[in-house]
C-alpha cells in the first residue's frame, strides 16, 4: 500500500499544493500575486521532480497501484511532464494580461492547477472509471475557467455552451462504459481487454459492443474537438479570456490524447477495426471542415479554433494507422506517431496564443487578423517567432510541424491507406493558405497607424519574452533534430 | 566535409547578417552578405577541381544518420548532373549580392539573409541523397523566396508570393506521399539510389510517375502549369528574378533527372509522348505568347518557360545528346536568364518601368550596357558561340535521332527565340530617344559592369569552349541512361 501512494506522488503532491495555495493566497500581500505565481511555478517543478521520482522508482516498467485503478508507465510520465511544462508556460505568458485585466486571482491559480490534476487522473487512469473521474475533474474546472471574467457576455456564453456540451458528451462516454461494463464485467482497462477478445468474435456480442464503442468515441471525438463534435471549439475559444483559451488548447489535448489511447489502444484493442472506421470519419472530415472554415474567419482565436480542430483530425491518422488486417506490427509506430504530433501540437499552440497574450494589454485584445498587421516592421525578432510558428502550423520544413505530419503520413501510408495519406495532404494545402496570411500580414503590409493598436511587446517582464523566444526557436531545433523527441514517444507507445 | 560547407557556409553567414540588426548597419550587413557569399563559391571551387570524370558514381559523399528512427539519414554526394548545379548556385549568389548592393534600401539584412539562407538550402536539394532530405531542402526553399517577393517585390506583390507559395506547395506535398509510398516499399529506406534498384509494378510506376510529376512539372514549370512563374517573376525583385529563373526552375528539371527517370523507367518510357507533348507545346505556344508580352520581365519569364521546355524535352528523347543537351540548356539557361534580368533590372533602376513601350533608343545613353544586352540577347535567341546554341544545338540532334518532326517542332523555337528576344531588344534599345526619361540614363556603374561582364564571360566560355561542361557529366549521364534502360517490372 506504501508503494501505491508512492506511485502516485505527483497527484499527491499537485493536489496538497493547490490546497494550500488556495488558502494561503488569501493571506499573501500584493496585487500582483507575485507570491502566488510563484508558489505555483514551485508546485510544478515539485510534481515534475516526483514524476522523475516515479519514473525513476519503477524504472521505466508498467506499474499498477489501487487495486489496477492507477497505472504508471512511461506514456504517462512522459505526457505529465509535457503537461507541466505546457501550463507553466501558460502561466508564464498570461501573467501580465490576467494582471491587466484583474483576472489574476486565486481561484485561476487554484482552478488552473485542479485542472491539471485532472489531466493526470486521465492519464494515469487504467479503469472507466478513474477516466471519468479525471475528465470530470478538467472539464467542472474549465467551465469555471472560460466564465472568470464573469461580466463579459461573450465569456459567459461560452461557459454555458461549453458546460451544457460537456455534460452530454461526459454522459455518451458513461453510457457507452456502461455498455462495455455489461459485456465484459469489469471496469478495468486491462480486464476489459483481456475479456473483450473472445466476445469480439462472437457474432451475438459483438454489436453489442460496438453499440457501446459508438458512444465512447463520441465522448472522446468532443474532448479531442473533431467533426461533427467540434461545435463548441470556436464559440468557446473565442468567448474564453486568451489566457484561458491558452489552457484549454494545450494541456488538455495531451490529456485526451492519453484518454483515447488507455480506452481504445489499452482496452479496445480487438475493436480497432470497428473503432478505426469511425476515426477515419472524424479525422477526414475534421480536416476539411477545421481547414477550409478557418480561411473564412477574421478573428485570430476563431481561425486557431478551427485550426486545433484541422490538427486533432490530422492527429487521427496516426491513431487509425494502428492496426491493420487484425496486425498489429506497425501499430506502436503509428500510436507514437501520433503522441508526436500531440506534443508538437502542443508547442505550436502554447506558442501561438502566447503571442495573442503578448500582444493584447491593458484596454486591447489582439484578437483580429489585422492586429498583426506590419508586426515585421516593429519587432522582427517576434515576428519570426511568428512567422516559425506559422510554417510549423503549416507543416513546411525545416520546422518541426512538418515532421509530425511525416510521422502520422507514413504511419498512413505503411497502413496502405494512401488515399488517406492524399486527402490529408490536400487539405494541409488548404490549411497553408490561411497560416501564410498571417505571415503575409507581419512581413508585407505596413503597420496600422492607429498607435493605440499598435502591438508591443514591452509590457512583457524579460522572463516571459524569454520563453516565447525559446518556444519559438524550439520549433526549428527540433525541425533540425527531431530524433530524441520521436524516439521518447516510440519508447512511451512501447510501454504500454 | 566540401558539400556540408557549401550548404552551411552560406545559411551560417546569413543567420550572422540576420543578427546585426536593422538597417542602420546596412554596410555591415552588405560587406557581410558578401563576404559570405564569396565564401560560398569559393568552397565550391574544390569540388570542381577534384572531381573525377572516370566514373558516375557519387562522389565526396558524406552519409550520416540524421534521424534514425524514420532510418533518414544526411546522404550528400554529388555526380556529374548535380555538380555543375552546385557551382552555378553559387556562382550565382555574389553577383545576387552585389547586384542589389544600393538598389535595396528598406530591410537590407533581411534581404541579403533571406538569399544567402536560399542559396545554402539550394545547394542541399543539389546534393541530397536521401529523398527526405532532398525534401526537406526543397520545400525549405520556399520560405525564403515567399519572403524575398512579398516583401521586395512590385505592386502585385502579395498575389504572386502566394500564388508561387501555393502552386509548388501543392506539387510538393504529393511528392511527399509518393517518397513515403517508396519509403514504404523499399523495407525503410529513403536513400534515392537504394530506390533506383527497386522493382516496381507498371501500375504503380505510373501512380508514382504522376505523384512526382506534379511536384517537378509545377518548378520546372511545364504547360499546363506555368501560370504562376510570370506572376513572380514580374512581381519578385530583380534578384528574386534572377534566382528564381537561374537556380530555382532547374530543381524541377533536377527532379526529372534524379527521381523520375532512374526510379520508374517503364513509366518515363511509356509516358514520354506526353511529356514530349507537354514540352512541345511549352517551346512552341509559349513562345508565340512571348512575343505579345509588353513587359520586358513578362517576356523574358515566358522565355524561360519555352527554354525550360527544351530542358523537359531532352530528357524524355532518352539519348545522350538529349539528356547532355538539356543539362548544358539548363546550366546556360542559368546564366542568361540571369543576366537577362540582370539587365532589365539596370533599366528598372533608372526609369521605374518594364513596360517595352516607355523605352527606345536606350543605346544613345547607355552604349556599354547596350553591347552588353546584345550578346545576352543574341545567347537568348540560341546564337552560336554563345552557350544558349550549345545546349539547343545537342537536344535538336537527340531529336533528331529519335524522330525527324519532333526535331523540326523543336527547332522552330529557334525562330520564335530570336523574334521575341530581338524584337524586344530592338523597340528597347535601337530608334531615336524616346522621351525625356530615357535621355536622362546613365551608363552602367562599375558595379553593374562587374556583374552583367562576369555573367558575358561566362556565356561566351561555355559557347566557345563547352567540352569542359560535357565531359563532366558524359559518365553519369550514360549511367542514368542504362537505369533507364532496364525495365524494372
Amino acid at each position: 500500500m506504501a508503494f501505491d501512494l508512492a506511485l502516485a506522488l505527483p497527484e499527491i503532491l499537485l493536489l496538497v499544493g493547490a490546497c494550500a495555495l488556495m488558502l494561503v493566497d488569501l493571506r499573501l500581500p500584493g496585487e500582483d500575486r507575485r507570491a502566488s505565481f510563484y508558489i505555483a511555478q514551485a508546485i510544478l517543478l515539485a510534481c515534475a521532480g516526483g514524476t522523475l521520482f516515479v519514473l525513476a522508482g519503477t524504472a521505466g516498467q508498467t506499474t499498477y497501484a489501487f487495486n489496477k485503478l492507477f497505472v504508471a508507465d512511461v506514456m504517462s510520465h512522459l505526457l505529465k511532464l509535457a503537461a507541466y511544462g505546457a501550463v507553466s508556460a501558460a502561466l508564464v505568458y498570461s501573467r501580465q494580461y490576467l494582471l491587466d485585466r484583474g483576472l489574476l486571482r486565486g481561484e485561476f491559480l487554484s482552478l488552473l492547477l485542479f485542472a491539471l490534476l485532472g489531466m493526470m487522473v486521465m492519464m494515469s487512469a487504467n479503469s472507466f472509471l478513474t477516466v471519468y473521474l479525471g475528465l470530470e475533474l478538467l472539464s467542472l474546472c474549465l467551465y469555471a475557467m472560460v466564465a472568470l471574467n464573469r461580466d463579459s457576455a461573450a465569456s459567459t456564453e461560452a461557459a454555458m455552451k461549453y458546460f451544457v456540451l460537456g455534460a452530454l458528451a461526459s454522459g455518451l462516454l458513461l453510457y457507452g462504459m456502461s455498455m462495455i461494463y455489461g459485456a465484459t464485467g469489469t471496469l478495468t482497462i486491462t480486464e476489459v481487454a483481456r475479456h473483450i477478445g473472445p466476445l469480439a468474435r462472437d457474432g451475438t456480442q459483438h454489436p453489442f459492443l460496438v453499440f457501446g464503442l459508438v458512444f465512447m468515441v463520441c465522448g472522446l471525438a468532443f474532448k479531442l474537438g473533431v467533426v461533427p463534435f467540434h461545435m463548441w471549439i470556436p464559440d468557446v475559444y473565442h468567448g474564453a479570456p486568451t489566457a484561458v483559451t491558452l489552457v484549454i488548447g494545450t494541456a488538455p489535448k495531451l490529456a485526451a490524447f492519453a484518454m483515447a489511447m488507455r480506452l481504445l489502444v489499452n482496452g479496445l484493442l480487438d475493436l480497432a477495426h470497428d473503432w478505426q472506421q469511425m476515426l477515419v470519419i472524424l479525422s477526414v472530415l475534421s480536416m476539411a471542415l477545421g481547414n477550409i472554415t478557418a480561411i473564412a474567419q477574421t478573428n485570430l482565436k476563431r481561425m486557431l479554433a478551427y485550426s486545433t480542430i484541422a490538427h486533432m483530425g490530422f492527429m487521427l491518422l496516426g491513431l487509425l494507422s494502428g492496426v491493420v488486417g487484425g496486425n498489429w506490427l506497425n501499430a506502436a509506430d503509428a500510436y507514437a506517431a501520433a503522441m508526436f504530433y500531440t506534443l508538437v501540437y502542443v508547442l505550436m499552440s502554447v506558442g501561438s496564443f502566447g503571442v495573442l497574450l503578448f500582444l493584447s494589454r491593458k484596454g486591447f485584445e489582439c484578437e483580429n487578423l489585422d492586429d498583426l498587421k506590419g508586426l515585421n516592421k516593429r519587432n522582427p525578432w517576434y515576428a519570426f517567432v511568428v512567422l516559425l510558428l506559422m510554417f510549423s502550423l503549416a507543416g513546411v520544413p525545416p520546422t518541426v510541424g512538418f515532421y509530425a505530419k511525416l510521422a502520422v503520413l507514413s504511419a498512413a501510408v505503411n497502413a496502405g491507406q494512401i488515399w488517406l495519406a492524399v486527402v490529408a495532404v490536400v487539405f494541409s494545402l488548404v490549411g497553408a493558405y490561411y497560416y501564410l496570411r498571417i505571415v503575409k500580414l507581419m512581413y508585407f503590409d505596413e503597420p496600422k497607424d492607429d498607435a493605440a493598436a499598435a502591438p508591443s511587446f514591452d509590457t512583457q517582464s524579460f522572463g516571459a519574452r524569454l520563453l516565447l523566444s525559446a518556444n519559438g526557436i524550439a520549433l526549428l531545433v527540433l525541425g533540425l533534430l527531431p530524433q530524441g523527441l520521436m524516439s521518447l514517444c516510440f519508447v512511451a507507445i512501447k510501454s504500454l | 566535409m566540401l558539400l556540408s560547407l557549401a550548404i552551411w557556409v552560406p545559411i551560417f553567414a546569413g543567420l550572422l547578417v540576420l543578427a546585426c540588426g536593422d538597417d542602420r548597419k546596412a554596410e555591415l550587413q552588405r560587406t557581410l552578405a558578401f563576404v559570405g557569399a564569396l565564401g560560398g563559391f569559393l568552397v565550391t571551387i574544390p569540388l570542381w577541381a577534384g572531381f573525377s570524370n572516370a566514373t558516375a558514381a557519387m562522389q565526396f559523399v558524406e552519409n550520416l544518420s540524421w534521424i534514425p528512427r524514420f532510418n533518414i539519414r544526411y546522404h550528400l554526394g554529388v555526380d556529374g548532373i548535380s555538380m555543375l548545379f552546385i557551382l552555378l548556385n553559387s556562382f550565382i549568389t555574389p553577383l545576387v549580392v552585389i547586384a542589389g548592393w544600393t538598389v535595396i534600401e528598406k530591410r537590407v539584412g533581411q534581404y541579403m539573409g533571406a538569399f544567402l539562407i536560399m542559396s545554402g538550402l539550394l545547394n542541399g536539394v543539389f546534393s541530397a541523397l536521401d529523398g527526405m532530405l532532398f525534401y526537406v531542402f526543397f520545400e525549405a526553399t520556399l520560405i525564403p523566396m515567399f519572403i524575398i517577393i512579398g516583401v521586395w517585390g512590385g505592386a502585385n506583390r502579395v498575389y504572386a508570393a502566394v500564388k508561387f507559395f501555393l502552386y509548388t506547395f501543392f506539387g510538393s506535398v504529393l511528392m511527399l506521399v509518393s517518397l513515403l509510398y517508396l519509403y514504404n516499399k523499399s523495407g525503410g529506406s529513403f536513400e534515392i539510389m537504394d530506390w533506383w534498384k527497386l522493382p516496381l509494378p507498371l501500375d504503380t510506376q505510373h501512380w508514382l510517375f504522376f505523384g512526382l510529376l506534379f511536384a517537378f512539372a509545377v518548378k520546372v514549370p511545364m504547360w499546363p502549369v506555368h501560370t504562376w512563374l510570370p506572376d513572380a517573376h514580374v512581381e519578385a525583385p530583380t534578384g528574386g528574378s534572377v534566382v528564381l529563373a537561374a537556380i530555382m526552375l532547374k530543381l524541377g528539371a533536377y527532379g526529372f533527372v534524379r527521381f523520375t527517370l532512374p526510379i520508374l523507367p517503364d513509366a518515363s518510357r511509356g509516358l514520354a509522348w506526353l511529356m514530349i507533348a507537354l514540352s512541345l507545346i511549352a517551346v512552341v505556344y509559349i513562345g508565340l505568347v512571348a512575343l505579345v508580352q509588353t513587359d520586358m520581365k513578362k517576356l523574358i519569364a515566358y522565355s524561360s518557360i519555352s527554354h525550360m521546355g527544351f530542358v523537359t524535352l531532352g530528357f524524355f528523347i532518352f539519348n545522350a545528346y538529349g539528356v547532355e543537351g538539356a543539362l548544358i540548356q539548363m546550366i546556360s539557361h542559368g546564366f542568361i536568364s540571369a543576366a537577362m534580368f540582370f539587365c532589365v533590372g539596370v533599366m528598372y533602376d533608372r526609369m521605374h518601368s518594364r513596360n517595352i513601350a516607355d523605352y527606345g533608343g536606350v543605346v544613345n545613353t547607355m552604349p556599354k550596357f547596350a553591347s552588353l544586352m546584345m550578346l545576352f540577347a543574341m545567347a537568348n535567341c540560341g546564337l552560336p558561340a554563345t552557350s544558349g546554341f550549345v545546349g539547343e544545338f545537342m537536344v535538336i540532334m537527340g531529336a533528331m535521332k529519335a524522330n525527324f518532326w519532333l526535331a523540326f517542332a523543336a527547332a522552330t523555337t529557334l525562330v520564335f527565340g530570336a523574334a521575341y528576344t530581338l524584337w524586344m531588344y530592338k523597340r528597347v534599345i535601337f530608334g531615336a530617344v524616346a522621351n525625356e526619361h530615357v535621355a536622362e540614363l546613365t551608363d552602367l556603374n562599375k558595379r553593374e559592369f562587374l556583374v552583367l561582364g562576369l555573367l558575358a564571360a561566362a556565356v561566351l566560355f561555355m559557347g566557345i569552349y563547352p567540352l569542359p561542361f560535357t565531359e563532366v557529366m558524359h559518365a553519369s549521364v550514360n549511367d542514368l541512361l542504362r537505369h533507364v534502360a532496364i525495365p524494372k517490372h
